[in-house]
């Protein structure tokens, strides 16, 4: 039986990765975003890469670590805000941005994991997003062509996995996470716990192993919180 | 005199209907939770994959696994439920969110809205808004009626468009508006805020509009 499980993420990544090469990284804003593995890439020092990740981290942290090292040279993202790095680079030149409608880019994801190569929404029509691409009509209503997203590698973030590869994420951590596990020739997946076969109820499984390749176990993984928002107790009114 | 913030919250509240399943955009939208009438059931979508949004947590309990589309830390109730992003907006692009409740920097008498980059200036990106005003059902606006003295309910947008022809009402804190997605291109006001005059909305208005006041 082939064996998927890999000891730390450097290793989870030995002969994956190369200059100019396309990588999905899943995560919304720092929230279930592959980190260790970002860190791996940043060690390899491989550059020229196209990232698709629906934001690009802030300074120092995620995809941010990335941007330090001037390893990427294009973004396809949909919100870029609370980047300095990010916005230094771009206004200079040094790099690249295609911005895609948030909704646009987990259907181009889905497409391209799909094996569809391309798809009408009605997401940016009459909008500079609508420049340049081609217009069908349908029901009488205008439709935009949208191209699907298919990458070198993805690398995705969750909860739990098993040897198979079957993965379940954790609350909104899971975003972009399940749908770019399909969207690439070669997924690694890092967890925070690793758990033996039959472990995981194959009722509860979000991911099939089917899309995983490789699986490391990141065990207490720091998490980040952009925005701590909290109520006072017995204040049940609040921000829902 | 005007509404203040919490007024014009309180105003839009007042769209939602029993069993809505809503999304409401980030600043003064969000504020539009605390209204909500005693006697509806409402469920708040996120756009980072979830429905069924619970209030801030208390002190100690933030979880970093469990955020808003504006990455603040909130809670689940027993109707919620996740998925990922790309269900989250088949669910918005398919159009079974009935409402959605957003913010503008301009928005056209014929319902055209402009509500993400300013050229000149480095834009952050249009995250979901694009998807949320071609696919939700009914799209209100939320707004101050003037920035820095500038209209912002214009004959056309000056601004790059995040949807054409995609606004239903918008709410400021002069008063209300019913827009047409369809044919005829004007807008109607149909509310006054306390205080506030006709003449005190043309003066700031650049849009042409119908007056219907109910």
């Amino acid at each position: 039986m082939k064996k998927k499980i890999y000891e730390g993420a450097v290793a989870s990544l030995a002969g994956l990765l190369r200059d100019d090469m396309t990588i999905m990284s899943g995560g919304f804003g720092l929230c279930g975003i592959p980190e260790a593995l970002i860190e791996a890439v940043q060690l390899s020092g491989v550059t020229g890469l196209t990232v698709i990740s629906n934001n690009a981290g802030v300074d120092g942290v995620g995809l941010g670590k990335l941007l330090a090292t001037r390893q990427i040279r294009k973004m396809i993202s949909s919100y870029v805000g609370e980047n300095k790095l990010f916005a230094e680079q771009y206004l200079s030149g040094q790099l690249e941005l295609e911005f895609t409608p948030q909704g646009t880019l987990a259907e181009r994801i889905r497409a391209g994991g799909a094996g569809i190569p391309a798809f009408f929404t009605k997401t940016g029509v009459g909008t500079i997003i609508a420049e340049g691409k081609e217009e069908a009509e349908f029901n009488g209503e205008t439709f935009i062509m949208e191209r699907g997203l298919f990458a070198d590698l993805a690398l995705v973030h969750a909860y739990k996995g098993d040897p198979e590869g079957n993965l379940v994420f954790r609350k909104t951590a899971r975003n972009f996470n399940p749908v770019m596990a399909t969207a690439a020739k070669v997924t690694v997946a890092e967890v925070e716990h690793l758990v033996s076969a039959g472990d995981i109820d194959p009722d509860t499984i979000h991911t099939p192993g089917i899309y995983v390749s490789r699986i490391v176990e990141v065990p207490n993984p720091i998490k980040h919180i952009e925005q701590r928002t909290v109520r006072k107790a017995g204040a049940m009114e609040g921000n829902r | 005199m005007a509404w203040t913030r919490e007024q014009m919250a309180a105003r839009a509240a007042q769209e939602l209907r029993d069993g809505y399943y809503v999304n409401l955009g980030i600043g003064i939208p969000t504020l539009v939770a605390n209204f909500i009438a005693k006697d509806i059931s409402v469920q708040l979508q996120s756009e980072n994959g979830m429905l069924g949004m619970g209030p801030f947590p208390l002190e100690g309990e933030e979880d970093a696994d469990l955020i808003n589309a504006g990455k603040q830390t909130i809670t689940e109730l027993s109707s919620s439920s996740y998925f990922s992003s790309a269900e989250s907006f088949a669910m918005i692009r398919g159009g079974h969110i009935d409402l959605s409740i957003l913010g503008a920097m301009e928005v056209a008498q014929n319902g055209d809205l402009a509500n993400w980059m300013i050229p000149g200036k480095m834009a952050k990106g249009m995250g979901g808004a694009m998807d949320l005003v071609s696919g939700v059902n009914k799209v209100v606006v939320l707004m101050e009626h003037t920035a820095k003295g500038e209209p912002k309910l214009r004959r056309e947008c000056t601004l790059p468009l995040t949807g054409r022809r995609v606004v239903d009402m918008v709410i400021t804190d002069l008063g209300v508006f019913t827009l047409q997605r369809r044919g005829d291109a004007r807008m109607t006001l149909i509310e006054l805020a306390d205080g506030v005059t006709v003449s005190d909305i043309e003066n700031a208005t650049e849009a042409a509009f119908d007056v219907g006041l109910s």
